[in-house]
């Protein structure tokens, strides 16, 4: 961002809903399928079809709508009409000036918070794919359509312009992500396109200025290139303003390939979508025990996980940087759960939320199976010396396939036992008779000196192949330079 | 009513683009004249009161209509396909699309 | 008298198909006839008599479906090049009530494209002639089915409603036609015209008939949102209940409009209604003078988007075209009728951006005070009875030329399709033409069966009509 200047972006994302059937017909809500086979004369718009609003895909918007601390209203649908091929009806459902949830905020992990505008239900189109000789739409010579998605349930969340960055733009999309997923609504993949993200973006040159003129980006497939995007459109507008022209508002296309934005098209060609209210479809007007029994169902979100998991590093002398990392990484993986029954059990909480992120997060699917008691047990064990950190590590790798077991057992198999003192000590004493000169060093001491004390438990741990408890390796080393 | 402006030509041009419709300028002309007859007729509601009158999109007070989430069969491809007038590799088929969808 | 067995369904059937035969050539009511799928329905009625099970309560009764009511592998038209050769993959709701209830059925009317008209004469396929006089319309939309009824080419058929496009029909025809409450019979299959307004109902030579079909046809459907979940008593049930203690209210906004011999025919089936107990008194309901003028801005703007999805793409006719928008329009172009155009072009007008408040929504609280003005009259009435069209049946091309005159035969049925209440058209005499005359009568919603039984007192008042003697042969 060049200095002197600021950006304002505000985000619309696109959320497909986990139901098992379309928004207004019971055709299955399936990704991947054949061509052409989840239709029916609803999602096709064939004449004479009615649709009929899904009772689940209503939840998940009002879960939605809870999850982001908005007002739940009753709402309406409104028909927005255009002419597209993938659009069966030639207009979509969609909620307009009375969405089902506004008002509400997300705060992200740096502690900044976002407005939320609304959250409100629509129907997904179907699929264009682009025949000839590019494979793109400019070009091409012809297009085939697949309706499989025509009427999937998605729910859109427009944010207030309240960002001032493409990494707090990144940051709301990634938290926005989890709570979609915290909320059972969504599965949040934004490479499969279950999670679509529009940025709006405009600069100015200081925060007591209006807002400029926005344009509005597309295309963006990952939290990465949604970063790269408003990097590049805040420098285009910037440019273009240093240079005495105006930012014109229009609707922008992210081409990941050429790291840039191109016209899409101006507000001169925005489309008259002849907005009105869907007559074939009544209000929907939830009652406060339904919306009660909605966020009953809601799990804890991200926000109060990371703090549950602070809360717990706190208590026992406070939270590093690279722990705040592993905290956001273990809750985005939703493996929270596992670090607070370890400590629960008596773990420190440094090495449960160590392990937690470092390796149980490598599977995270598998991780979310295991069984929080062999989990408990295996870092026990390793707090206790029992087994080594490097063998705690091959255990874990064990119960995670395997989806629990005794660890205790599991290790005794492996042969990892912990070495008794006596033969420890024969072992660092024949690494040390084996390297006199770095010994010598490592007596004198000072912090080159110091240094040397992981080179020797490195050669250890090689000798007992991992068996060797480094603190003891540690501890026995002081020993002997008489420390 | 609050008076719009007569209906004019390049309204009615206007809306017809709007409205995937080519017409010739004779049916233009005649479209033009008939649709601004009918407007003129309209707006003879402006001699009713309709200050803070809510406006009745349906006529039955009905809500929350709502379908369990469950599957139902949906119809034959071969059936769907047999009516499109173009289908390519069990899509339907049409020319070429000069701009993204909205 | 099938399920008793004294007639045979295949019977009654070849009789009907034979009068089809003979007479359909002057009238044109049925864009198809489906003889063979009939046969196949009478051949299994009959199955059901003679195997002891219940054949249904409409047992091989010939029902004429309009040509927007969808029918599973058989061509469903609406009148329209468009839909030319669509053969749907679905049944409409009330289809398959029909089936279940044994109906034989013998083929798709003719009507105005998409619906709209008051003649039948926007058909793509040619127009519906009078059977009372073939050089006269049948008024419309559903002009096929009420010809095919006043023909005796079916003693049942189905319509729908928008702005009155079955009671309109009915009283030129010299039929009864009702449009039920908004809501009581599924729209589920019924191609749209204008979502808010339309509904299916029964097009019969009695009263009786007509309370009969909508018992069979009516009832909550789970694939219409719109669909009323409150049971709607049996009609036929209450029909022989007569007026004794009833108010009925002549509403004089709309015989205002009416021709002199149809308003004599109305007083005359009010005096009738006195005679056998009512209470008649006039009424006034101001607001429903401004019933045309909503509706025609409503209905359009409805109609536009309802009709956006035949674009060539999925189903129906393609004009081919060098990208996806030309072929849009070029099939469009050539698929639809002036009529149909004209009416897209009103409904997205009054959609677009600038105009919405001024006509769409503005006429959204005229439907809110003619609603109001319904309100206040059933305070004190319990139907309210007026003429259904102004005049009789006009001639053809009389008004083709002139919409907002042809839009004009309807003002006294859209009020009913605005706040969605109940109407129904009974014949009663003829006009100084020799013409049917329908008078109409009105009922708060879910009101039918007080309307019926009202009906079924007009009904057997009404002076004679002659039936209609039709020449054999295509009309000169």
């Amino acid at each position: 961002m060049k200095p002197g200047w600021e950006m304002v972006i505000g985000l619309e994302v696109h959320c497909e809903l986990k139901t098992a059937t379309k928004l207004f017909c019971g055709c299955p809500n399936m990704f991947g399928d054949e061509a052409n086979t989840n239709v029916c004369p609803v999602c096709l718009g064939l004449p004479g079809s009615l649709p009929v609003l899904n009772q689940k895909a209503v939840e998940l918007a009002m879960a939605i709508g809870t999850a982001l601390n908005c007002e739940i209203l009753p709402s309406t649908f409104h028909r927005k009409n255009y002419f597209y091929p993938d659009q069966a009806k030639d207009y979509q459902i969609s909620q307009y000036d009375e969405p089902i949830n506004v008002n509400g905020h997300l705060d992200l992990p740096d502690g900044s918070r976002v407005g939320i505008e609304r959250a409100h239900m629509e129907e997904d189109t179907g699929k264009t794919s682009h025949a000839g000789s590019s494979g793109r739409i400019h070009g091409s010579d012809y297009s085939l359509v697949d309706y499989n998605r025509s009427g999937v349930p998605l729910v859109e969340i427009v944010s207030a312009p309240d960002m001032r960055s493409s990494a707090q733009a990144r940051a709301y999309a990634g938290e926005l992500r989890a709570v979609l997923v915290a909320s059972g609504a969504s599965d949040g993949k934004m490479e499969e396109g279950s999670m679509r993200v529009d940025a709006n973006v405009s600069v100015r040159r200081s925060v007591d200025d209006p807002f400029g003129t926005r344009c509005e980006i597309k295309n963006l497939n990952s939290v990465r290139s949604l970063g790269r995007a408003i990097e590049y459109e805040a420098d285009r507008q910037i440019a273009l303003i240093e240079a005495g022209e105006v930012v014109v508002q229009q609707t922008r296309h992210w081409d990941e390939d050429a790291g840039r934005t191109v016209t899409l098209r101006s507000k001169e060609d925005a489309y008259d979508y002849r907005y009105f209210l869907e007559p074939d479809l009544v209000p929907l007007v939830p009652d406060a025990e339904w919306i009660d029994a909605v966020a009953d169902t809601l799990g804890m979100m991200p926000a109060v996980r990371r703090a549950r998991l602070v809360r717990l590093l706190e208590e026992s002398g406070g939270a590093s940087e690279s722990q705040l990392d592993q905290v956001a990484t273990v809750v985005d993986l939703r493996l929270d759960d596992l670090v607070v029954s370890a400590v629960a059990g008596g773990v420190s909480s440094g090495l449960a939320l160590a392990r937690t992120a470092n390796e149980a997060a490598n599977d995270a699917d598998a991780a979310r199976r295991l069984d929080p008691a062999a989990y408990l047990a295996l870092l026990t064990m390793e707090a206790a010396g029992t087994v080594s950190a490097t063998q705690a590590k091959a255990v874990l790798a064990d119960l995670l396939v395997r989806g629990g077991g005794d660890p205790a057992a599991m290790a005794k198999a492996k042969g990892f036992e912990a070495m008794s003192e006596d033969s420890l000590a024969s072992t660092v004493a024949e690494v040390v008779v084996a390297h006199p000169d770095e010994w010598g060093r490592y007596c004198e001491g000072g912090e080159k000196g110091d240094k040397l004390a992981g080179f020797f438990t490195g050669l250890v741990m090689k000798a007992t192949r991992g068996q060797a408890n480094g603190k003891a390796v540690a501890t026995e080393l002081q020993r002997l330079r008489g420390g | 009513m609050a008076e719009p402006g007569r209906l004019t030509r390049e309204d009615v041009a206007h809306v017809a683009a709007l409205a995937r419709l080519h017409l010739s300028d004779a049916e233009l002309d005649l479209f033009t004249g008939q649709l601004a007859e009918v407007l003129d007729h309209a707006s003879d509601v402006a001699s009713l009161d309709l200050a803070g009158v809510a406006p009745t999109a349906h006529a039955m007070a009905v809500t929350n209509v709502l379908r369990p989430d469950e599957v139902r069969p949906g119809l034959d491809r071969d059936e769907v396909l047999g009516q499109a007038p173009s289908v390519e590799d069990h899509r339907f088929r049409v020319p070429r699309i000069p701009g993204e969808a909205p | 008298m099938v399920s008793s067995g004294e007639w045979s369904a295949v019977d009654i059937l070849e009789q009907h198909l034979a009068a089809i035969e003979a007479g359909d050539g002057a009238v044109h009511a049925f864009n198809l006839v489906t003889a063979d799928l009939a046969r196949e329905q009478a051949v299994e009625v009959d199955r059901k008599v003679a195997a002891g099970e219940d054949p249904g309560l409409l047992a091989g009764v010939p029902v004429a479906l309009k040509d927007n009511l969808c029918t599973r592998g058989v061509p469903t038209t609406c009148s329209s090049r468009i839909l030319e050769g669509w053969r749907p993959p679905y049944d409409a709701t009330v289809v398959t009530r029909l089936r279940e209830a044994g109906a034989v059925m013998v083929g798709k009317t003719n009507m105005d494209e998409f619906a709209m008209g008051s003649s039948t004469e926007t058909s793509a396929f040619g127009p519906t002639r009078n059977p009372h006089d073939t050089s006269r319309v049948p008024g419309g939309s559903s002009g096929g089915s009420a010809a095919a009824v006043a023909a005796g080419f079916a003693p049942l058929a189905l319509g729908s409603d928008t702005g009155g496009s079955i009671r309109q029909p009915a009283a030129l025809c010299g039929v009864v036609g009702m449009k039920p409450t908004y809501g009581t019979v599924s729209r589920y299959g019924l191609v749209a015209f204008a979502s808010s307004l339309d509904q299916i109902g029964p097009l019969a030579t009695s009263v009786a008939d007509a309370a009969l079909l909508f018992d069979v046809i009516g009832g909550n459907d789970l694939l219409d949102s719109t669909s009323l979940h409150r049971p709607t008593p049996r009609a036929l049930a209450v029909l022989d209940d007569g007026v004794d203690g009833l108010t009925v209210g002549v509403l004089s906004e709309f015989l205002d409009g009416a021709a002199p011999d149809v308003v004599a025919r109305v007083h005359q089936a009010a005096e009738a209604l006195a005679g056998a107990g009512a209470r008649v008194e006039e009424v006034s309901v101001p607001e429903v003078a401004f019933g045309l003028s909503a509706y025609y801005l409503i209905a359009p703007g409805e109609a536009s988007s309802n009709l956006a999805r035949y674009d060539g793409v999925r189903y129906g006719l393609r004009v081919d075209a060098e990208d996806v928008a030309a072929m849009n329009t070029a099939t469009r172009s050539a698929g639809f009728g002036a009529e149909v155009k004209r009416r897209i072009m009103l409904g997205t007008y009054v959609l677009s951006a600038g105009y919405m408040d001024a006509y769409y929504n503005q006429a959204l609280r005229v439907r809110t005070r003619i609603i109001e003005g319904f309100t206040r009259a059933y305070h004190h009435c319990d139907v309210l009875l007026g003429p259904t069209a102004p005049t009789t049946a006009f001639a053809l091309g009389a008004k083709v030329d002139d919409p907002l005159t042809m839009y004009l035969s309807d003002v006294c049925t859209i009020p009913s399709n605005l706040a969605g209440h109940p109407a129904i058209s009974v014949p009663f005499g003829t006009g100084d033409d020799g013409l049917p005359v329908g008078v109409q009568l009105l009922g708060p919603a879910l009101s039918e069966g007080t309307v019926l039984k009202v009906a079924a007192v007009v009904e057997a008042a009404a002076p004679p009509l002659a039936a209609p003697v039709l020449v054999e042969g295509t009309p000169t």
